[in-house]
């Protein structure tokens, strides 16, 4: 099980979160312009990668809030958790090197 | 081809079981260049390359495996096999592969040990005996076996099923489909091997591919691998959990997410469970391994992970299911678990396509459920790539299926239990 540190309660147990799948995808603003390749990209197409995955989590059975994460699918090890609303943070190498460990 | 026969067989046990030779022939080496080349060396992938050399004449073939022969998910899977699915596209790639499976013991002159045990899918809720009932009835306009019993028939087919109604979710009944079974996960991935190999396929281990080359085109001249070069005309990706990995090698995202999916076997007993049981409402499902075991299938991981393991408390999860629906299995010891990097599509069904990359393939998006196709699979895939169109089949199962909107929706089916 993943200990996972919310940004707002801090570590708790995995059973307390609920994964939100892939981050930092804008739902389009005018999505009666987008082509169907573009909608089903929104939709459908997502970025499933061997290492570093910047994802949504919801502390379901705790504070109930979104937040966002950057683990290593490799390993499970998680880089950061930061708050929804702020950007990607950069992954130094050394945090990189540690995740992947 | 040394062929296998009763008398075969006696004569090598009279002779104490020496002098057996190796099943296929092992190639370190690749040649500089074959017509196809087959990604991943798991029971699809081999499947697709003796397909191609014994129904399309096409020998000049190498399947390349990353680790070692069938060593990813058809080693991990808990071995249903099933065609009992809701809509008539599903229906018929599965039923298409259940067919295969019937015969293919003999058609790879190789035992694969289908054992066409029934699958039982157990009910819980009004909704569930809705849900099943249309299932039945669907399966059944399209000519595949299934039926409804109610509880106590249930019981009757598996009496270690617990039909009290003091349960926290009370069997209400459940579907069967006769004709499904289960089969040796190795035996049919060695079998396919075995074929292959005697039609000249060369088969790679150890040798992963890190590049997809493409010519001005923009059409596939080949792949690098950790062992070099390897050119051809086209390129067919079989890479299960990895399909995303490699396809992006040539710029293709997939609609993919790769999840761990757990299973768990309990020391061996004797053969005490007639049937495989489902139930997709509380999540369990169990049936007995030839050696044995009670093979135990838990649930998916909910984040991207290619770890090849999992979170503890999704098998303790299905144990409780498994301990309530037969008590007699409460004192039963747990022997391993495992997971497997699945490959789940939006629409819980796969992908058996040409890409937008002239010469290259994809056999992906199987998910939890792969292991039943196996045969179906590989035998429509090597139909896809021979001809560079799809056979009628599996021509619902593209990529631009999500772009155009036409999804095949199984994810009542193909969610939860494989």
């Amino acid at each position: 099980m993943l200990l996972i540190r919310c940004p707002y309660c801090g570590e708790r147990a995995e059973v307390e979160f609920s994964n939100g799948g892939e981050a930092h995808i804008d739902r389009p603003r005018d999505p009666m312009s987008l082509t169907d390749e573009e909608w089903a990209q929104y939709l459908y197409m997502r970025d499933n990668p061997k290492g570093l995955i910047a994802e949504r989590w919801r502390h379901a059975h705790g504070c109930n809030r979104f937040f966002n994460a950057i683990r290593d699918t490799r390993t499970d090890r998680f880089v950061v958790t930061y708050e929804i609303g702020q950007p990607r943070p950069e992954v130094t190498p050394e945090q990189a090197a540690e995740a992947a460990r | 081809m040394e062929r296998f026969s009763a008398l075969s067989l006696a004569r090598k046990a009279l002779g104490g079981h020496l002098g057996w030779k190796p099943q296929w022939r092992s190639v370190e080496q690749p040649k500089k260049a074959y017509d196809i080349i087959i990604v991943g060396g798991g029971g699809h992938g081999l499947g697709a390359a003796y397909y191609l050399a014994k129904q399309h004449g096409l020998r000049n073939i190498a399947v390349i495996e990353r680790g070692w022969l069938a060593g990813g998910n058809t080693a991990r899977n808990t071995t249903i096999i099933r065609s009992n699915y809701l809509f008539d596209e599903s229906s018929s790639y599965y039923e298409h592969s259940l067919k295969l499976w019937e015969n293919l013991s003999q058609e790879l002159n190789y035992n694969v040990m289908f054992s066409q045990r029934g699958c039982l899918m157990v009910a819980h809720t009004v909704h569930d005996v809705q849900v099943f009932k249309r299932h039945v009835h669907a399966n059944r306009l399209n000519g595949i076996d299934n039926e409804w019993l109610s509880a106590e028939e249930a019981k009757e087919f598996c009496p270690p099923l617990n039909i009290s109604p003091n349960i926290r979710y009370p069997v209400l009944g459940a579907s069967l489909q006769r004709r499904a079974g289960t089969a040796r996960h190795d035996a049919v991935a060695w079998g396919f091997a075995r074929a292959a190999s005697d039609m000249g396929v060369d088969i790679i281990e150890n040798c992963e591919v890190t590049g997809i080359n493409r010519g001005p085109d923009g059409a596939v001249t080949g792949v690098e691998t950790t062992k070099g070069t390897v050119n051809a005309k086209k390129v067919a990706v079989s890479a299960a959990g990895h399909s995303s990995v490699v396809l992006e090698m040539a710029g293709i995202r997939l609609p993919l997410q790769s999840n761990p999916l757990q299973a768990l076997v309990s020391e061996p007993v004797k053969p005490a469970f007639p049937t495989i049981v489902m139930s997709n409402t509380i999540h369990a499902y169990i049936s007995q391994s030839d050696k044995g075991e009670m093979v135990i299938g838990a649930g998916t991981d909910s984040y991207v992970s290619y770890t090849q393991r999992g979170g503890l408390h999704i098998p303790a999860e299905t144990l409780a299911a498994i301990c309530e629906l037969f008590p007699m299995f409460r004192r039963l010891r747990m022997m391993r678990s495992w997971g497997g990097i699945t490959d789940n599509t939006p629409d819980r069904s796969p992908i058996t396509a040409k890409t937008s990359v002239p010469g290259l393939y994809v056999n992906c998006g199987w998910g939890t459920g792969g292991f039943k196709a196996t045969p179906g699979a590989a035998n429509l895939f090597a139909w896809t790539i021979a001809k560079n169109e799809p056979h009628p089949i599996n021509a619902p199962f593209t990529i631009e299926r999500f772009r155009d909107g036409v999804m095949i929706d199984e994810a009542a089916a193909a969610a939860v239990a494989h």
